[in-house]
């Protein structure tokens, strides 16, 4: 059984929140989207289903799999009397509307728990519903760049803008604090039959979501500066990503730190045949035969700063010898913790992944064949992630959500 | 520069009465952030996390025990930072478990114990006598969850990462950068922050679980896959349209495809490396920023439509760019959201720390009580609950700090037994 099997969820559509709602529904909670007439707006965002510009739209099949789809027009009476018998029925209402526009509709948690006194209702705005910038706009852009994501990452040429990662992760790492704050009150519910109210901020998340930025500042006063595929730091440090031979990149991490891990170098070396392309490489040969090796003798034993300097001029050599996958796992089996930079649909294809069963198939009705998804974030065998169903049309289940709710049809019909 | 005036207290959320999660009890053997963070959403919502740590090595597993930075000169594994920033509300106990007798306590502990998590490479618990067999065996009912860069299943099971690998190899170094340059990748562990998030909801969702059935389960979590889970539609476009994320002009730097904005995008400013981010999202809001930027290129007619703007984004980019690099980053800011259109300073950390009221008036950097290190502000928690709020009061336990706290109040044991076991180095 699903770990949220039996629980209900309404999720008043909105982009920022569509993943926390595709994470509850993918663990068995029954998650109805409430969307506006005309739909939630990612409906006709990009890409699309087989390239036909303003069809079904991926990004929206994406992040609304496992939910059901109802529509309300809630500036409407019969709407709003329609959303609280709906809300009367559920666990969880997830929204993030702009602060003061449900209250202004008589829909605020002070008014639904006229009808659900025991609701928890999880409120995801940009900056939370009390504090003086509350009625900000704001995008996953502005929310990266003003909650301290976007100053740590970019490149080590600083006449290049800070970068927003790509895939909307403000919006995303919002919803795990969201799901988090869903799940936690939840598991109280379970214990005391107590609803709440949580306030989250978009903002105070990306803020909290930013490593060494926030307490380098903290402890020491100190402002991490950005740096080509690696932390930002208080100081540049060394540069860890090489180019592969087949043109793609892999990021070095950490060099050997054992006298047997230079050995390991020095052979896999030696099994590649480039040996004797590295002078050098006598150090690591040398290196394996030394009690021991360490970061501290850097500068101090010629020796020791010899064998580092080799690591490091051998792990490129490799890399320019290899595809980043070869790199990653020669370099991985010598323990060097190394990584291939893969693209989404390399690591999708991936044989680990595969292997791992991530790639999942979906039933499309519609469709000749099943569709395939990103499968599990995690691995709950008494309480599977499944996706229950492709993500709904709009509206597709008015009926069978609104029939047993005891809703008059003739309403139903004024309030699509 | 924008000046705020000095932070009011938040109130009404911050003294909670009761807590969420105050009857759960957590054998813990996480560390650095991918593990600790998740344990401390957990410590804060009232568990109580018992962190577990080897006494030879001094807790030292966990690296960031003794790494920058630092509240002054003194140097150690009760001095680290940033682990203290991860470990706020939890308490430490000490336990050789190369012994006999500690393997017992241990033993004892997880028998008291809803949930054991750790985040070592695969199978470092397995080797020390506790897999999930064993586990299982001393409570029938336990959760454990297990977290690591590639999962205790599949090919690369035996391969170690840490965050940057994790975001290399779940796609999301790749997706971060400049059209035609080397990936940016992220500036900071982010999949160690949400690894650890993924483990606090597998533990959330495995503890709603044992309310409902009685029943646990071990947890096998792989933050890889957890990773490649945030680039959704990008691979849906590859396994529905064959379009693969590798192309010319991917990825696209600061701009928007879903949905497309024009202009979206991080611009230079006046002061040392500032920046201001815009993002018009659509027609209406691009009349009005031609107000506030109120140059007459703004409203020639080619840039009235999204089309138009689309056509030639890198011109309108160096336009924007104009406008912007002669003025204060927070003036743009002020004056661009004024008018309702999304714009954010680039914030520095000392800018979104000290003077933004976005965070002070959320009480988001809470100061704890350090037993060493004194009084230490820390990251808070994102979300404020009205009944059962976060607390993060106490610092990071130091090495050993509860250790006989444990042994007498959990396990009952005395004075006597418990200075024998400082003796005999167990603890």
């Amino acid at each position: 059984m699903s770990a949220l099997a039996g629980t209900r969820v309404v999720e008043l559509a909105s982009e920022r929140i569509a993943w926390a709602g595709k994470l509850m529904g993918d663990m068995g909670a029954d998650v109805i989207l409430v969307e506006a007439p005309g739909g939630e707006a990612s409906r006709g965002y990009a890409p699309f289903a087989d390239d036909e510009e303003g069809g079904e739209s991926l990004y929206f099949w994406h992040y609304n799999t496992s939910k059901r789809s109802v529509v309300l027009d809630l500036e409407t009476t019969a709407a709003r009397k329609a959303f609280l018998a709906l809300v009367a029925s559920a666990d969880v209402l997830i929204e993030s509307e702009a602060p003061g526009r449900l209250a202004a509709l008589g829909l605020d948690y002070a008014d639904l728990v006229a009808a659900k006194p025991d609701l928890i209702h999880v409120s995801v705005t940009p900056f939370g519903r009390e504090t003086s910038r509350k009625d900000e706009p704001a995008t996953d852009l502005t929310v990266i760049a003003g909650g301290g994501p976007a100053w740590s990452c970019g490149y080590d040429d600083h006449t290049i803008p800070p970068i927003r990662g790509g895939g909307n992760q403000g919006y995303q790492t919002a919803s795990h604090y969201a799901v988090m704050s869903a799940l936690t009150a939840i598991f109280h519910h379970g214990v005391t039959g107590e609803g709440q109210f949580v306030d989250l901020s978009m903002h105070a998340a990306a803020n909290v979501t930013t490593e060494m930025a926030s307490y380098f500042y903290l402890i020491e006063g100190q402002t991490v500066i950005r740096q080509t595929g690696r932390h930002a730091m208080p100081m540049m440090t060394m540069p860890v990503q090489i180019q592969c031979k087949d043109g793609r990149h892999a990021t070095t991490g950490m060099p050997p730190r054992t006298p047997a891990g230079f050995g390991a170098l020095y052979d896999w070396l030696v099994e590649a045949g480039l040996a004797e392309r590295l002078p050098e490489a006598i150090f690591l040969e040398m290196a394996r035969h030394r009690e021991s090796i360490g970061f501290a003798d850097i500068g101090v034993d010629d020796e020791v700063t010899a064998a580092f300097a080799a690591a490091r001029d051998a792990l490129q050599l490799l890399a320019e010898n290899s595809t980043a996958e070869d790199f990653f796992e020669g370099a991985q089996k010598i323990d060097l913790t190394v990584g291939a930079i893969l693209s989404p649909e390399e690591a999708y294809e991936n044989p680990h992944f595969v292997a791992r069963g991530y790639q999942v198939e979906v039933d499309h009705p519609e469709r000749a064949e099943p569709v395939r998804y990103p499968g599990a974030p995690y691995k709950l065998p008494a309480s599977p992630w499944r996706i229950a169903r492709r993500a709904p049309a709009l509206g597709e289940h008015d009926e069978e959500v609104f029939g047993p709710l005891g809703v008059d049809p003739a309403t139903l019909a004024d309030v699509r | 520069m924008t000046q705020h005036d000095p932070p009011p207290t938040r109130s009404g959320h911050v003294a909670p009465n009761g807590t969420a999660l105050g009857t759960v009890r957590i054998c813990d053997f996480t560390g650095q952030l991918a593990g600790a963070g998740a344990t401390k959403w957990l410590a804060a919502f009232g568990a109580e996390v018992i962190r577990i740590e080897d006494p030879v090595n001094q807790g030292m597993w966990d690296v960031l025990r003794n790494m920058p930075p630092f509240v002054d000169d003194r140097r150690g594994p009760d001095f680290g930072g940033g682990y203290n920033n991860h470990n706020v509300e939890k308490r430490g106990i000490t336990l050789n478990l190369r012994t006999e007798r500690g393997k017992e306590i241990l033993t004892e502990i997880i028998a008291k114990s809803d949930v054991v998590s750790e985040n070592y490479a695969a199978g470092v618990l397995a080797k020390w006598g506790f897999g999930w067999d064993r586990l299982r065996e001393i409570r029938e009912d336990l959760i454990y969850v297990s977290n690591c860069g590639f999962g205790h299943e599949g090919p690369y099971a035996a391969y170690k990462t840490w965050g940057p690998i994790v975001q290399a190899m779940s796609g999301l170094t790749f997706t971060s950068g400049m059209p035609g340059r080397e990936p940016a990748g992220w500036g900071y562990s982010y999949m160690d922050h949400t690894g650890g998030m993924y483990m606090a909801l597998a533990i959330l969702f495995a503890l709603i679980h044992k309310q409902r059935t009685g029943e646990g389960q071990w947890v096998d979590l792989s933050c890889t896959d957890a990773g490649l889970s945030l680039n959704g539609p990008a691979i849906l476009d590859w396994t529905v349209n064959g379009r693969p994320s590798r192309r010319e002009g991917s990825p696209n730097g600061n701009r928007s495809d879903s949905p497309p904005m024009a202009p979206h995008g991080i611009y230079a400013c006046a002061g040392e490396d500032d920046w201001v981010s815009i993002a018009c999202r659509g027609d209406a809001d691009w009349a009005v920023l031609t107000d506030v930027i109120g140059e007459p290129w703004a409203k020639e007619e080619r840039w009235r439509t999204l089309a138009g703007r689309l056509a030639a984004e890198d011109e309108l980019d160096e336009k924007i760019t104009a406008w912007t690099r002669t003025r204060d980053k927070f003036d743009v800011q002020r004056s661009v959201i004024g008018e309702g259109v999304p714009s954010a300073a680039v914030q520095k950390p000392a800018e979104r720390i000290e003077q933004d009221p976005g965070t002070s008036e959320f009480a988001l950097w809470p100061e704890v009580e350090h037993a060493k290190m004194g009084r230490v502000r820390v990251d808070g928690l994102p979300a404020h609950f009205s009944k059962t709020d976060w607390k993060i009061e106490r610092g990071g336990p130091c090495v050993g700090q509860h250790t006989d706290e444990v042994l007498s109040s959990l396990l009952g044991y005395d004075a006597d037994e418990i200075a024998r076991l400082h003796e005999e180095g167990i603890v």
